[in-house]
């Protein structure tokens, strides 16, 4: 059965566009067919991060409008062929989407794939709500930091109310996924630690994703992390995420401050 | 126990909700005020002493119309309150501004209110307490106003938990708590961890700034004596 994911949090630049596509691309590697969806119209990033800019002819906006057909819009990812994207419009607005063309995709993407992932846009209006209407599962996604956090609280309390499982009185099942983590930032206190997000947010911890340059080099090459360097910590806490997201039980590591060691063999300026 | 007593000057603000009569009247006014004008002979002394709210939103009016009307309404005792529906800057100081969010009651015919002047039937009993499992999240807010509230999770920043009785909550307090919001002195603040933004009781408030640093993280308990907000550490 398909399962829609929506990737949300409240604040913007916390991640969630890095993470649909590195989640998505670490899905697709295990064989499911994944779809993910650019629900940032006017401000579309996802076809960046995937590499296929130069590809998009009909987007979701086209196809809420019933000018293209689903499959049209559709773009298969080259490097990986259980991976589509369905971008968002960069010449409309939040207001080109309607609820009822929302539905009518989400229905029939549910068809197609076995995980629709849903990058919503920032902030707590009309697209946001459109991205995680439908949805089963919520990533949340935070910044170890006390705006992030609490903009992801209030973005938990809409998935509690404002979904069309939780209007139909049922639950949406609720992930949080830690990003831009530094060890080094949490061990001067200039940041939360995970505890602390936790204890704030009340919802399960599916991976810590720690800072990382590769996740920088991988979004201007156009390739998730998980696909451009699948080895390297980013990328590998994206991969155990993406297994935790199927319910296989992943031990959870939490990234640890390397400098603390050099910093003490080379007293503090080695990297 | 470690108690703190504030003495502050009692300053005090509550909430509280009252009826107004909304009048919408309707064009020509002449035709509308001679219908007033039997209605109130009908039952004299109807509008004496009470709050009306004038709501001419529906009808696309002039400055002039407006003044003239008011004029009309003020000679037939009616103390307009309120206008909805018009420019504010045509409004004279007198007025208040009116708040968002009304909620409409129905339409009360002039006519029957003879009936409806009896004593009206006594109310099914409302419950005294509520309980919440779900932690509350930031912009959500959670008004009881018909007696104690009872929180099993956190209460997160931004979030605010409002009861008329007193206010338990077992999670950590980060938002804003007020109990005794319809004016109960005796109603009490309980909570398992104190990071609060600002508690209140009857009117008398606290902001983090004026709670001691040692009571921060503690379960405390927050009371009235007198005039002053007490907050003390519970075992």
């Amino acid at each position: 059965m398909a399962n829609v994911v929506v990737v949300t949090s409240g604040k913007g630049g916390v991640g969630k566009t890095t993470s649909t596509a590195s989640l998505g691309a670490a899905l697709a590697k295990t064989g499911q067919n994944v779809c993910v969806v650019d629900f940032d119209v006017g401000l579309r990033n996802l076809d960046l991060m995937l590499g296929a800019e130069r590809r998009v002819v009909y987007d979701l906006i086209n196809v809420i409008q019933g000018n293209a057909k689903l499959a049209q819009a559709l773009i298969r990812d080259k490097r990986l062929d259980t991976l589509s994207l369905l971008p968002a419009s960069q010449t409309r607005d939040k207001d080109a989407l309607t609820e009822k063309g929302v539905a009518r995709v989400m229905k029939q993407l549910r068809e197609k794939f076995d995980w629709i992932i849903c990058d919503s846009p920032a902030g707590i209006e009309r697209g946001a709500i459109l991205a995680m209407r439908h949805a089963d599962t919520a990533v949340i996604v935070t910044n170890p930091e006390i705006s992030s956090v609490r903009d992801s609280d209030r973005i938990i309390g809409m998935l509690d109310s404002k979904t069309e499982r939780a209007e139909s009185g049922g639950d949406i099942e609720k992930h949080l996924l830690i990003a831009r983590y530094d060890a080094s930032r949490i061990a001067r206190a200039e940041m939360l630690g995970v505890d602390d997000v936790l204890d704030i947010l009340s919802v399960p911890l599916l991976g810590i994703v720690p800072e990382s340059e590769e996740v920088l080099r991988a979004s201007n090459l156009g390739a998730p992390v998980t696909l451009s360097n699948p080895v390297c910590a980013a990328a590998r806490a994206y991969q155990d995420a993406a297994r935790r997201l199927t319910g296989e039980a992943v031990a959870m590591s939490v990234p640890r401050d390397r400098r603390n060691l050099f910093g003490k063999l080379f007293g503090g300026k080695a990297a | 126990m470690v108690s703190v007593a504030h003495s502050r000057s009692p300053f005090r603000f509550h909430g509280r909700s009252f009826m107004a009569f909304v009048l919408a009247p309707d064009l020509p006014f002449d035709d509308w005020l001679i219908e007033l004008d039997a209605q109130l002979k009908r039952s004299p002394g109807f509008f004496t002493g009470r709050p009306v709210v004038l709501d001419l939103a529906r009808l696309n009016l002039a400055k002039p119309d407006v003044a003239g009307l008011m004029a009309q309404l003020q000679a037939r005792g009616v103390r307009i309150i309120a206008v909805e529906g018009v420019e504010t800057s045509w409004l004279g100081p007198g007025l208040a501004p009116l708040p968002g969010g009304s909620r409409p009651a129905g339409v009360i015919d002039l006519a029957e209110r003879k009936a409806a002047e009896q004593p009206a039937e006594p109310e099914p009993d409302k419950p005294a307490s509520l309980l919440l499992d779900q932690p509350v999240r930031s912009g959500q807010s959670v008004v009881f106003a018909d007696g104690d509230l009872t929180i099993l999770g956190h209460v997160a920043s931004g979030a605010e938990v409002v009861a008329g009785g007193s206010i338990h909550i077992y999670g950590t307090l980060r938002g804003r708590a007020i109990a005794g919001s319809a004016g109960n002195p005796g109603a009490r603040i309980f909570c398992s961890s104190l990071e609060a933004e600002l508690l209140a009781i009857d009117g008398l408030y606290r902001t983090i700034d004026e709670i001691d640093d040692h009571l921060r993280g503690q379960p405390v308990q927050a009371w009235l004596e007198g005039n002053a907000l007490v907050l003390a550490a519970r075992p």
